[in-house]
């Protein structure tokens, strides 16, 4: 015991001075590419260089901590320390969404944004106080184990599948178009083959060792992208107000866009109607959708297999608790920098852009808009004749921007901020490597999660309960290639819906998983019955949801009482319900539907990423009265649950050595 | 089987996650309905109004300072009983 207690140590110890070296090489790099900017090695190179260098490093973890024993390659050995399994959940958890997407939706919605930043982080919350520790002690492989252990037998197991991997294949499916988008714009590659690149950065961390390749590389990931993330701002809060502590300058950036707004509508660059106030509430989603995304992105993180698998790996149940404060700790570094993000980036917009002559834009502006994700005066901005020939067109353009003439992706915003405020091109280099930081390790965390749910759970539990471990990871990695292949894919095929099935995703973990996960802990009477009746009706009203306002509004309208929604300020519908019911293809998708992140019709208002909304409630009460109206479960399962609370004694699944 | 030890560990770890809750409910939705009103007040030095901040900043912090405190809380509950992992 004391000799490994002292291993244990030692390991720690070298933890520590392992990861230290790592940033002290990687800032080292970043100034050394800096350098080689000044000397003129040109932009194209310096990508390149980013790029390959921190794949390669990632690659090299991945073949160091590779493995042949069963609990390694699923759970790490369950010796995670908690301060290093935290920063590994924050990279798990931070997606290309977050990194790249979360300041650009602040930056358009403004205080309305607020709503993710919320939601992303509250959920931790319910993870370390409803259901975390619990099923570190319960010892689980998989979130499905769990399931199937509580709710006796396969047929829960496979319905805990079907959840896990409906929410996470399109949630992996975007982390790979982002590492497509990534590449191709600083690589310069087409983008299918940038897709295939990014595919095999991803399986060279998780290939060979399963869980414990990808923790040890999300910490080397985190490192980069909190780097990344936070080098642009602090250098513009230093320039903008001498401080550089952007999170505490931006209050006088904010006052600076209010400021600024009043003055472009005097001075007719914007109307009242156009412009958002940054600060004004309830401006894009109502109060109840506002807080309906607050509350299914807190449960749905509760709810989702790759996040709550990795508090599967700390040594005890315990140290899983302060992971869960230390996880958080690390989010939230970034989400709280997010919005000082949005507003540096907007301040410069609106005082660099928005009033210049439309002759004297920038030259990074076309960069972007080449690949369509810049439009000036409605046209894409690939070059500065075109853009003086767009607003040309317009009758009686004035001949500067104005707001409703500046159109851009919010995805550009983060990679484009250090362009939009002149910083040297390998800040926009390291920003980059950022984001495919956080693409690369989410996509990981994943691939992992839905190719073990497929192996432990479906293999070996379902199909060959006498595999020898050999085999079992080999069908393990076999799988992991067959998901990947099948995500990048997709993703090659640029699916318009991508970006708005991650948000699907909280919804869909939350109906179909929360209620039966907490319940199972908190409540002895829920019973296999109820649990499956529970999540069949939860997860199914929320599907259903989902797929008739997305894509069958006329059915919905037609058979289900659905409604037009309301604008959140004019309360005017958002569809002429009758006009569109007399369209000849009125029963699938309208005209009007365009817009992937909205559903124009539904019941109580409700956006469909809110869908959750619906069915957990539905979750709660089924599982509840199922259970009241079967037999009690075992006392040896009732026994089970009292272990389960108490961190003391062994885990209930033992791993057969 | 249940000994009244275990009970009252349960009932303890209970009420700590219902007071964890309502917190967590607090900073998450109630400061945030109050947000117009909030934004009146303008936080002095910082320059933010307020209800914006909190949603931006404050219930961050409010949500990171808890999960430490509930680690703490939870961790002492466990010890009192004798059901905690040895050290």
């Amino acid at each position: 015991m004391a000799t490994q207690s002292s291993a244990n140590a030692e390991f720690y110890r070298n933890l520590g001075r392992m990861y230290g070296a790592y940033t002290g090489t990687f800032i080292g790099f970043v100034i050394l590419l800096a350098i080689l900017e000044q000397v003129g090695v040109p932009n194209r190179i310096l990508g390149y260089l980013f790029v390959f260098f921190t794949l390669a490093v990632y690659a090299l973890i991945g073949v160091m901590t590779r493995t042949a024993q069963v609990s390694e390659y699923y759970v790490a050995g369950r010796r995670v320390p908690a301060l290093y399994n935290g920063m590994a959940t924050g990279a798990d958890w931070m997606s290309a969404a977050s990194f790249v997407g979360m300041a650009g939706t602040l930056f358009l919605l403004g205080y309305d944004g607020l709503a993710w930043v919320l939601g992303w982080t509250g959920g931790y919350v319910l993870v370390s106080i409803l259901v975390g520790p619990y099923l570190r002690k319960f010892g689980a492989y998989t979130v499905p184990d769990f399931m199937a252990f509580r709710f006796g037998g396969n047929f829960t197991r496979f319905l805990a599948v079907i959840v896990l991997v409906c929410c996470s294949f399109t949630y992996v499916t975007a982390q790979v178009f982002g590492t497509g988008i990534i590449a191709s714009r600083f690589l310069g590659m087409d983008f299918t083959i940038a897709v295939y690149v990014g595919l095999a950065g991803i399986l060279l961390c998780s290939m060979m060792g399963g869980m414990r390749a990808v923790t040890w590389t999300q910490i080397a990931q985190y490192i980069v992208l909190i780097i990344a993330y936070l080098t642009p701002i602090v250098i513009l809060s230093t320039q903008k107000y001498g401080l550089p502590l952007p999170q505490f300058t931006y209050g006088q950036a904010i006052a600076d866009i209010t400021a600024r707004e009043q003055q472009m509508i005097q001075s007719g660059l914007a109307t009242a109607a156009n412009l958002k106030p940054h600060i004004e509430p309830f401006l894009s989603y109502t109060p109840l959708n506002f807080f309906g995304i607050i509350f299914c992105m807190m449960c749905g993180t509760a709810s989702l297999p790759h996040i709550l698998m990795r508090y599967f790996t700390t040594p005890s149940v315990r140290e899983a608790r302060q992971s869960v404060a230390w996880s958080l700790f690390f989010i939230f570094l970034l989400y709280f920098s997010a919005p000082a993000y949005a507003a540096f980036s907007k301040l410069e917009v609106y005082t660099n852009i928005i009033g210049r002559d439309v002759s004297t834009l920038r030259p990074w502006l076309f960069t972007w808009g080449e690949l369509g994700l810049i439009q000036i005066c409605g046209k894409n901005a690939v070059n500065l004749d075109a853009a003086v020939a767009a607003c040309k067109a317009i009758a009686g353009h004035p001949g500067v921007v104005r707001l409703q003439d500046f159109v851009i992706n919010t995805d550009v915003i983060v990679l484009s901020t250090p362009e939009i405020a002149g910083l040297p091109y390998v800040i926009s280099g390291l920003v980059a490597a950022g984001g495919l930081a956080a693409a690369l390790s989410t996509a990981d965390g994943l691939l992992l999660a839905i190719a073990n749910a497929l192996s432990h759970d479906i293999y070996y539990k379902m199909l060959d309960p006498n595999a020898p471990a050999f085999r079992r990871l080999l069908i393990a990695r076999i799988l992991l290639l067959v998901v990947a292949v099948g995500a990048a894919y997709t993703a090659s095929h640029k699916p318009g819906d991508i970006l708005a099935m991650v948000g699907w995703a909280f919804s869909l973990a939350m109906a179909g998983n929360f209620p039966a996960l907490v319940m199972g802990i908190w409540w002895k009477r829920a019973t296999t019955a109820g649990a499956i009746c529970g999540i069949i009706a939860g997860f199914g009203l929320c599907l259903f949801y989902l797929v008739t306002t997305r894509y069958f509004p006329g059915v919905g309208v037609k058979y289900f009482g659905m409604t037009s929604l309301v604008h959140p300020v004019t309360g005017a519908p958002l569809v002429d319900i009758a006009k569109a019911m007399a369209l000849p293809n009125a029963m699938e998708s309208w005209p009007t539907l365009a817009h992937p992140l909205a559903n124009k019709v539904g019941w109580f208002n409700l956006n469909n990423i809110n869908c959750g909304l619906l069915g957990m409630p539905l979750g709660f009460l089924v599982i509840w009265a199922v259970s009241l109206i079967t037999p009690e479960p075992s006392k040896e399962m009732q026994a089970y649950i009292d272990e389960i609370r108490k961190p003391r004694g062994d885990t209930i699944l033992q791993e057969k050595a | 089987m249940q000994s009244s030890n275990d009970e009252a560990h349960w009932s303890r770890t209970r009420s700590l996650m219902f007071t964890h809750l309502a917190i967590w409910f607090f900073f998450g939705y109630i400061v945030h309905m109050f947000v117009k009103p909030l934004n009146q007040i303008i936080i002095p030095i910082l320059n933010f109004p307020l209800g914006f901040y909190m949603a931006a900043q404050g219930s961050l912090i409010a949500f990171v300072v808890m999960l430490f405190v509930f680690a703490r809380q939870q961790d002492r509950i466990d010890r009192e009983h004798g059901v905690a992992e040895d050290d």
